[in-house]
């Protein structure tokens, strides 16, 4: 056997690759679900602690600051293994999906508030002046004024965060969620073969690529109009 | 005066931390009046104006509008607004909408308009300023001198009791100055009651009734242009009329 023949049995071997299939398929489902929660929970989230900022209430402000530069200080890993291990004897029983789930929405908020926010501070302080001068209140000119533009600001940088946390998923791992990388791990085990691997890293690539083309699509959507 | 004040502003003050911007200003605008406010920058002239509507909270001191004090606790802030225009020296166009869209804004989310009637009163204010064709044009695809109309039109869309101009022109090009001006003489021979910051001396000689100049927090002298402009009495005043003469020529 040459290298590259050793190379090739280990990592793209067919029959492997014919047989466990199916079960990375499995795990890409899984993925795809548990990325959708995160964003629709981290997203909104994020929005809405943002929102309240805006509020400038001091001890809100100081609680939605250190929530957000705790959760993007730690790395998601950490977040996933304090909720599913440590919850527990708070007398709170997470599963893997939900451990995984809740940790990876946290962390997005935590990101989306403070890009949501960036976007909010970026707007020209003349178009409050502007709105309120008309005498919408402060929710009205926050709702049609600021936001459509701070939201437009915000779609490049909230992308890729989105995809960066979503990624995220594969540390369900360390608590048995069957995503891609578990089950590419499972599926390796049992064929004492590494190419489902390489299923995996296809799955992602599958995943991703739509979403990040889809985010250039939008990004261009909402190119100020002339 | 016989005729009744829109405007009467009293012992006003405004302080930033320690610094005192307004030192106790008293202004008094009637119906139909023309009031041009000149001063050297840091005067306080802009800040004057954003207490008005309170987009600056004074420090002390009272507003009248229409006889309704404006600074009284439980005041409807945004209706009182509303009768007070403001057009700003950057524009503040939203540039998420159009012309009309930005015209339209307050009149449907405040005034309560259905989409029609705000339609038909922002192309109506949009015609006023002779803007009607740019209706569906955004703000990027707009000229300077355009923008400032449609902002003209967009606080005149609210028929405000008065319109407060914060240097109007100050950010336009030169070639672009006299269509704003031009805007803002029209609204003044409509009976339109104004208060106007700005350096257009030109035009306050030609249109203001009544000119006022502050400085250092203060009014220091008040008259008609050809009392200001002619024979100016106080010594500061002379300095910054000399100034501006010295940065035409």
């Amino acid at each position: 056997m040459t290298g590259l023949d050793r190379f090739l049995d280990t990592f793209v071997n067919l029959a492997v690759i014919a047989k466990y299939w199916p079960m990375v398929l499995d795990g890409l489902a899984l993925t795809i679900e548990l990325a959708l929660a995160v964003v629709a929970a981290g997203l909104p989230l994020g929005l809405a602690l943002a929102l309240l900022r805006a509020l400038q209430v001091r001890p809100l402000t100081w609680a939605i600051v250190a929530f957000a530069d705790i959760l993007r200080a730690l790395p998601p890993i950490v977040v996933v293994v304090l909720l599913f291990f440590a919850l527990p004897s708070a007398g709170l029983k997470l599963s893997g999906y939900q451990a995984t789930w809740l940790s990876l929405a946290l962390v997005l908020a935590a990101f989306a508030e403070e890009i949501f926010w960036a976007g909010i501070v970026a707007t020209p302080k003349g178009q409050w002046d502007a709105a309120r001068s008309t005498g919408l209140g402060f929710a009205q000119a926050l709702a049609w004024v600021i936001l459509p533009q701070a939201l437009r600001m915000t779609i490049p940088p909230l992308t890729n965060r989105t995809i960066a946390v979503t990624k995220g998923t594969s540390l369900g791992v360390v608590v048995g969620v069957q995503e891609i990388l578990t089950a590419s791990l499972t599926a390796m085990d049992f064929a004492g073969n590494a190419s489902p691997l390489l299923l995996g890293s296809l799955a992602y690539v599958l995943l991703f690529t739509p979403v990040v083309s889809a985010s250039r699509w939008v990004e261009g959507r909402f190119a100020w109009k002339r | 005066m016989s005729t009744p004040l829109v405007l009467d502003v009293a012992g006003l003050r405004k302080s930033f931390g320690p610094v005192e911007v307004l030192k106790g200003v008293d202004l008094k605008v009637a119906a139909r009046e023309l009031v041009f406010v000149i001063g050297p920058s840091g005067s306080g002239k802009s800040t004057l104006l954003r207490c008005l509507n309170r987009l600056e909270e004074p420090s002390d001191g009272s507003i009248k509008l229409d006889g309704q004090d404006i600074l009284a606790p439980g005041v409807d802030l945004n209706a009182m607004r509303r009768k007070i225009g403001m057009v700003f020296q950057a524009f503040n166009l939203y540039p998420h909408l159009t012309a009309l869209g930005n015209v339209t804004l307050a009149l449907r989310k405040v005034s309560g308009k259905s989409r029609a009637e705000a339609d038909a009163i922002g192309t109506a204010a949009l015609a006023r300023v002779g803007l009607e064709e740019k209706a569906a044009a955004y703000p990027g695809a707009l000229s300077g001198g355009q923008q400032q109309r449609v902002a003209i039109a967009r606080a005149l869309a609210l028929e405000p009791k008065v319109m407060l101009f914060d240097e109007p022109t100050s950010a336009l090009d030169p070639e672009l100055v006299g269509s704003v001006l031009n805007v803002m003489r029209a609204m003044r021979e409509s009976g339109q009651t104004m208060v106007v910051v700005s350096h257009e001396m030109a035009f306050a000689r030609a249109a203001a009734d009544r000119v006022l100049f502050m400085d250092q927090g203060l009014v220091v002298e008040q008259g008609t242009p050809a009392e200001i402009f002619g024979a100016p009495k106080s010594e500061r005043l002379k300095a910054f009329l000399q100034r501006l003469r010295h940065e035409e020529a």
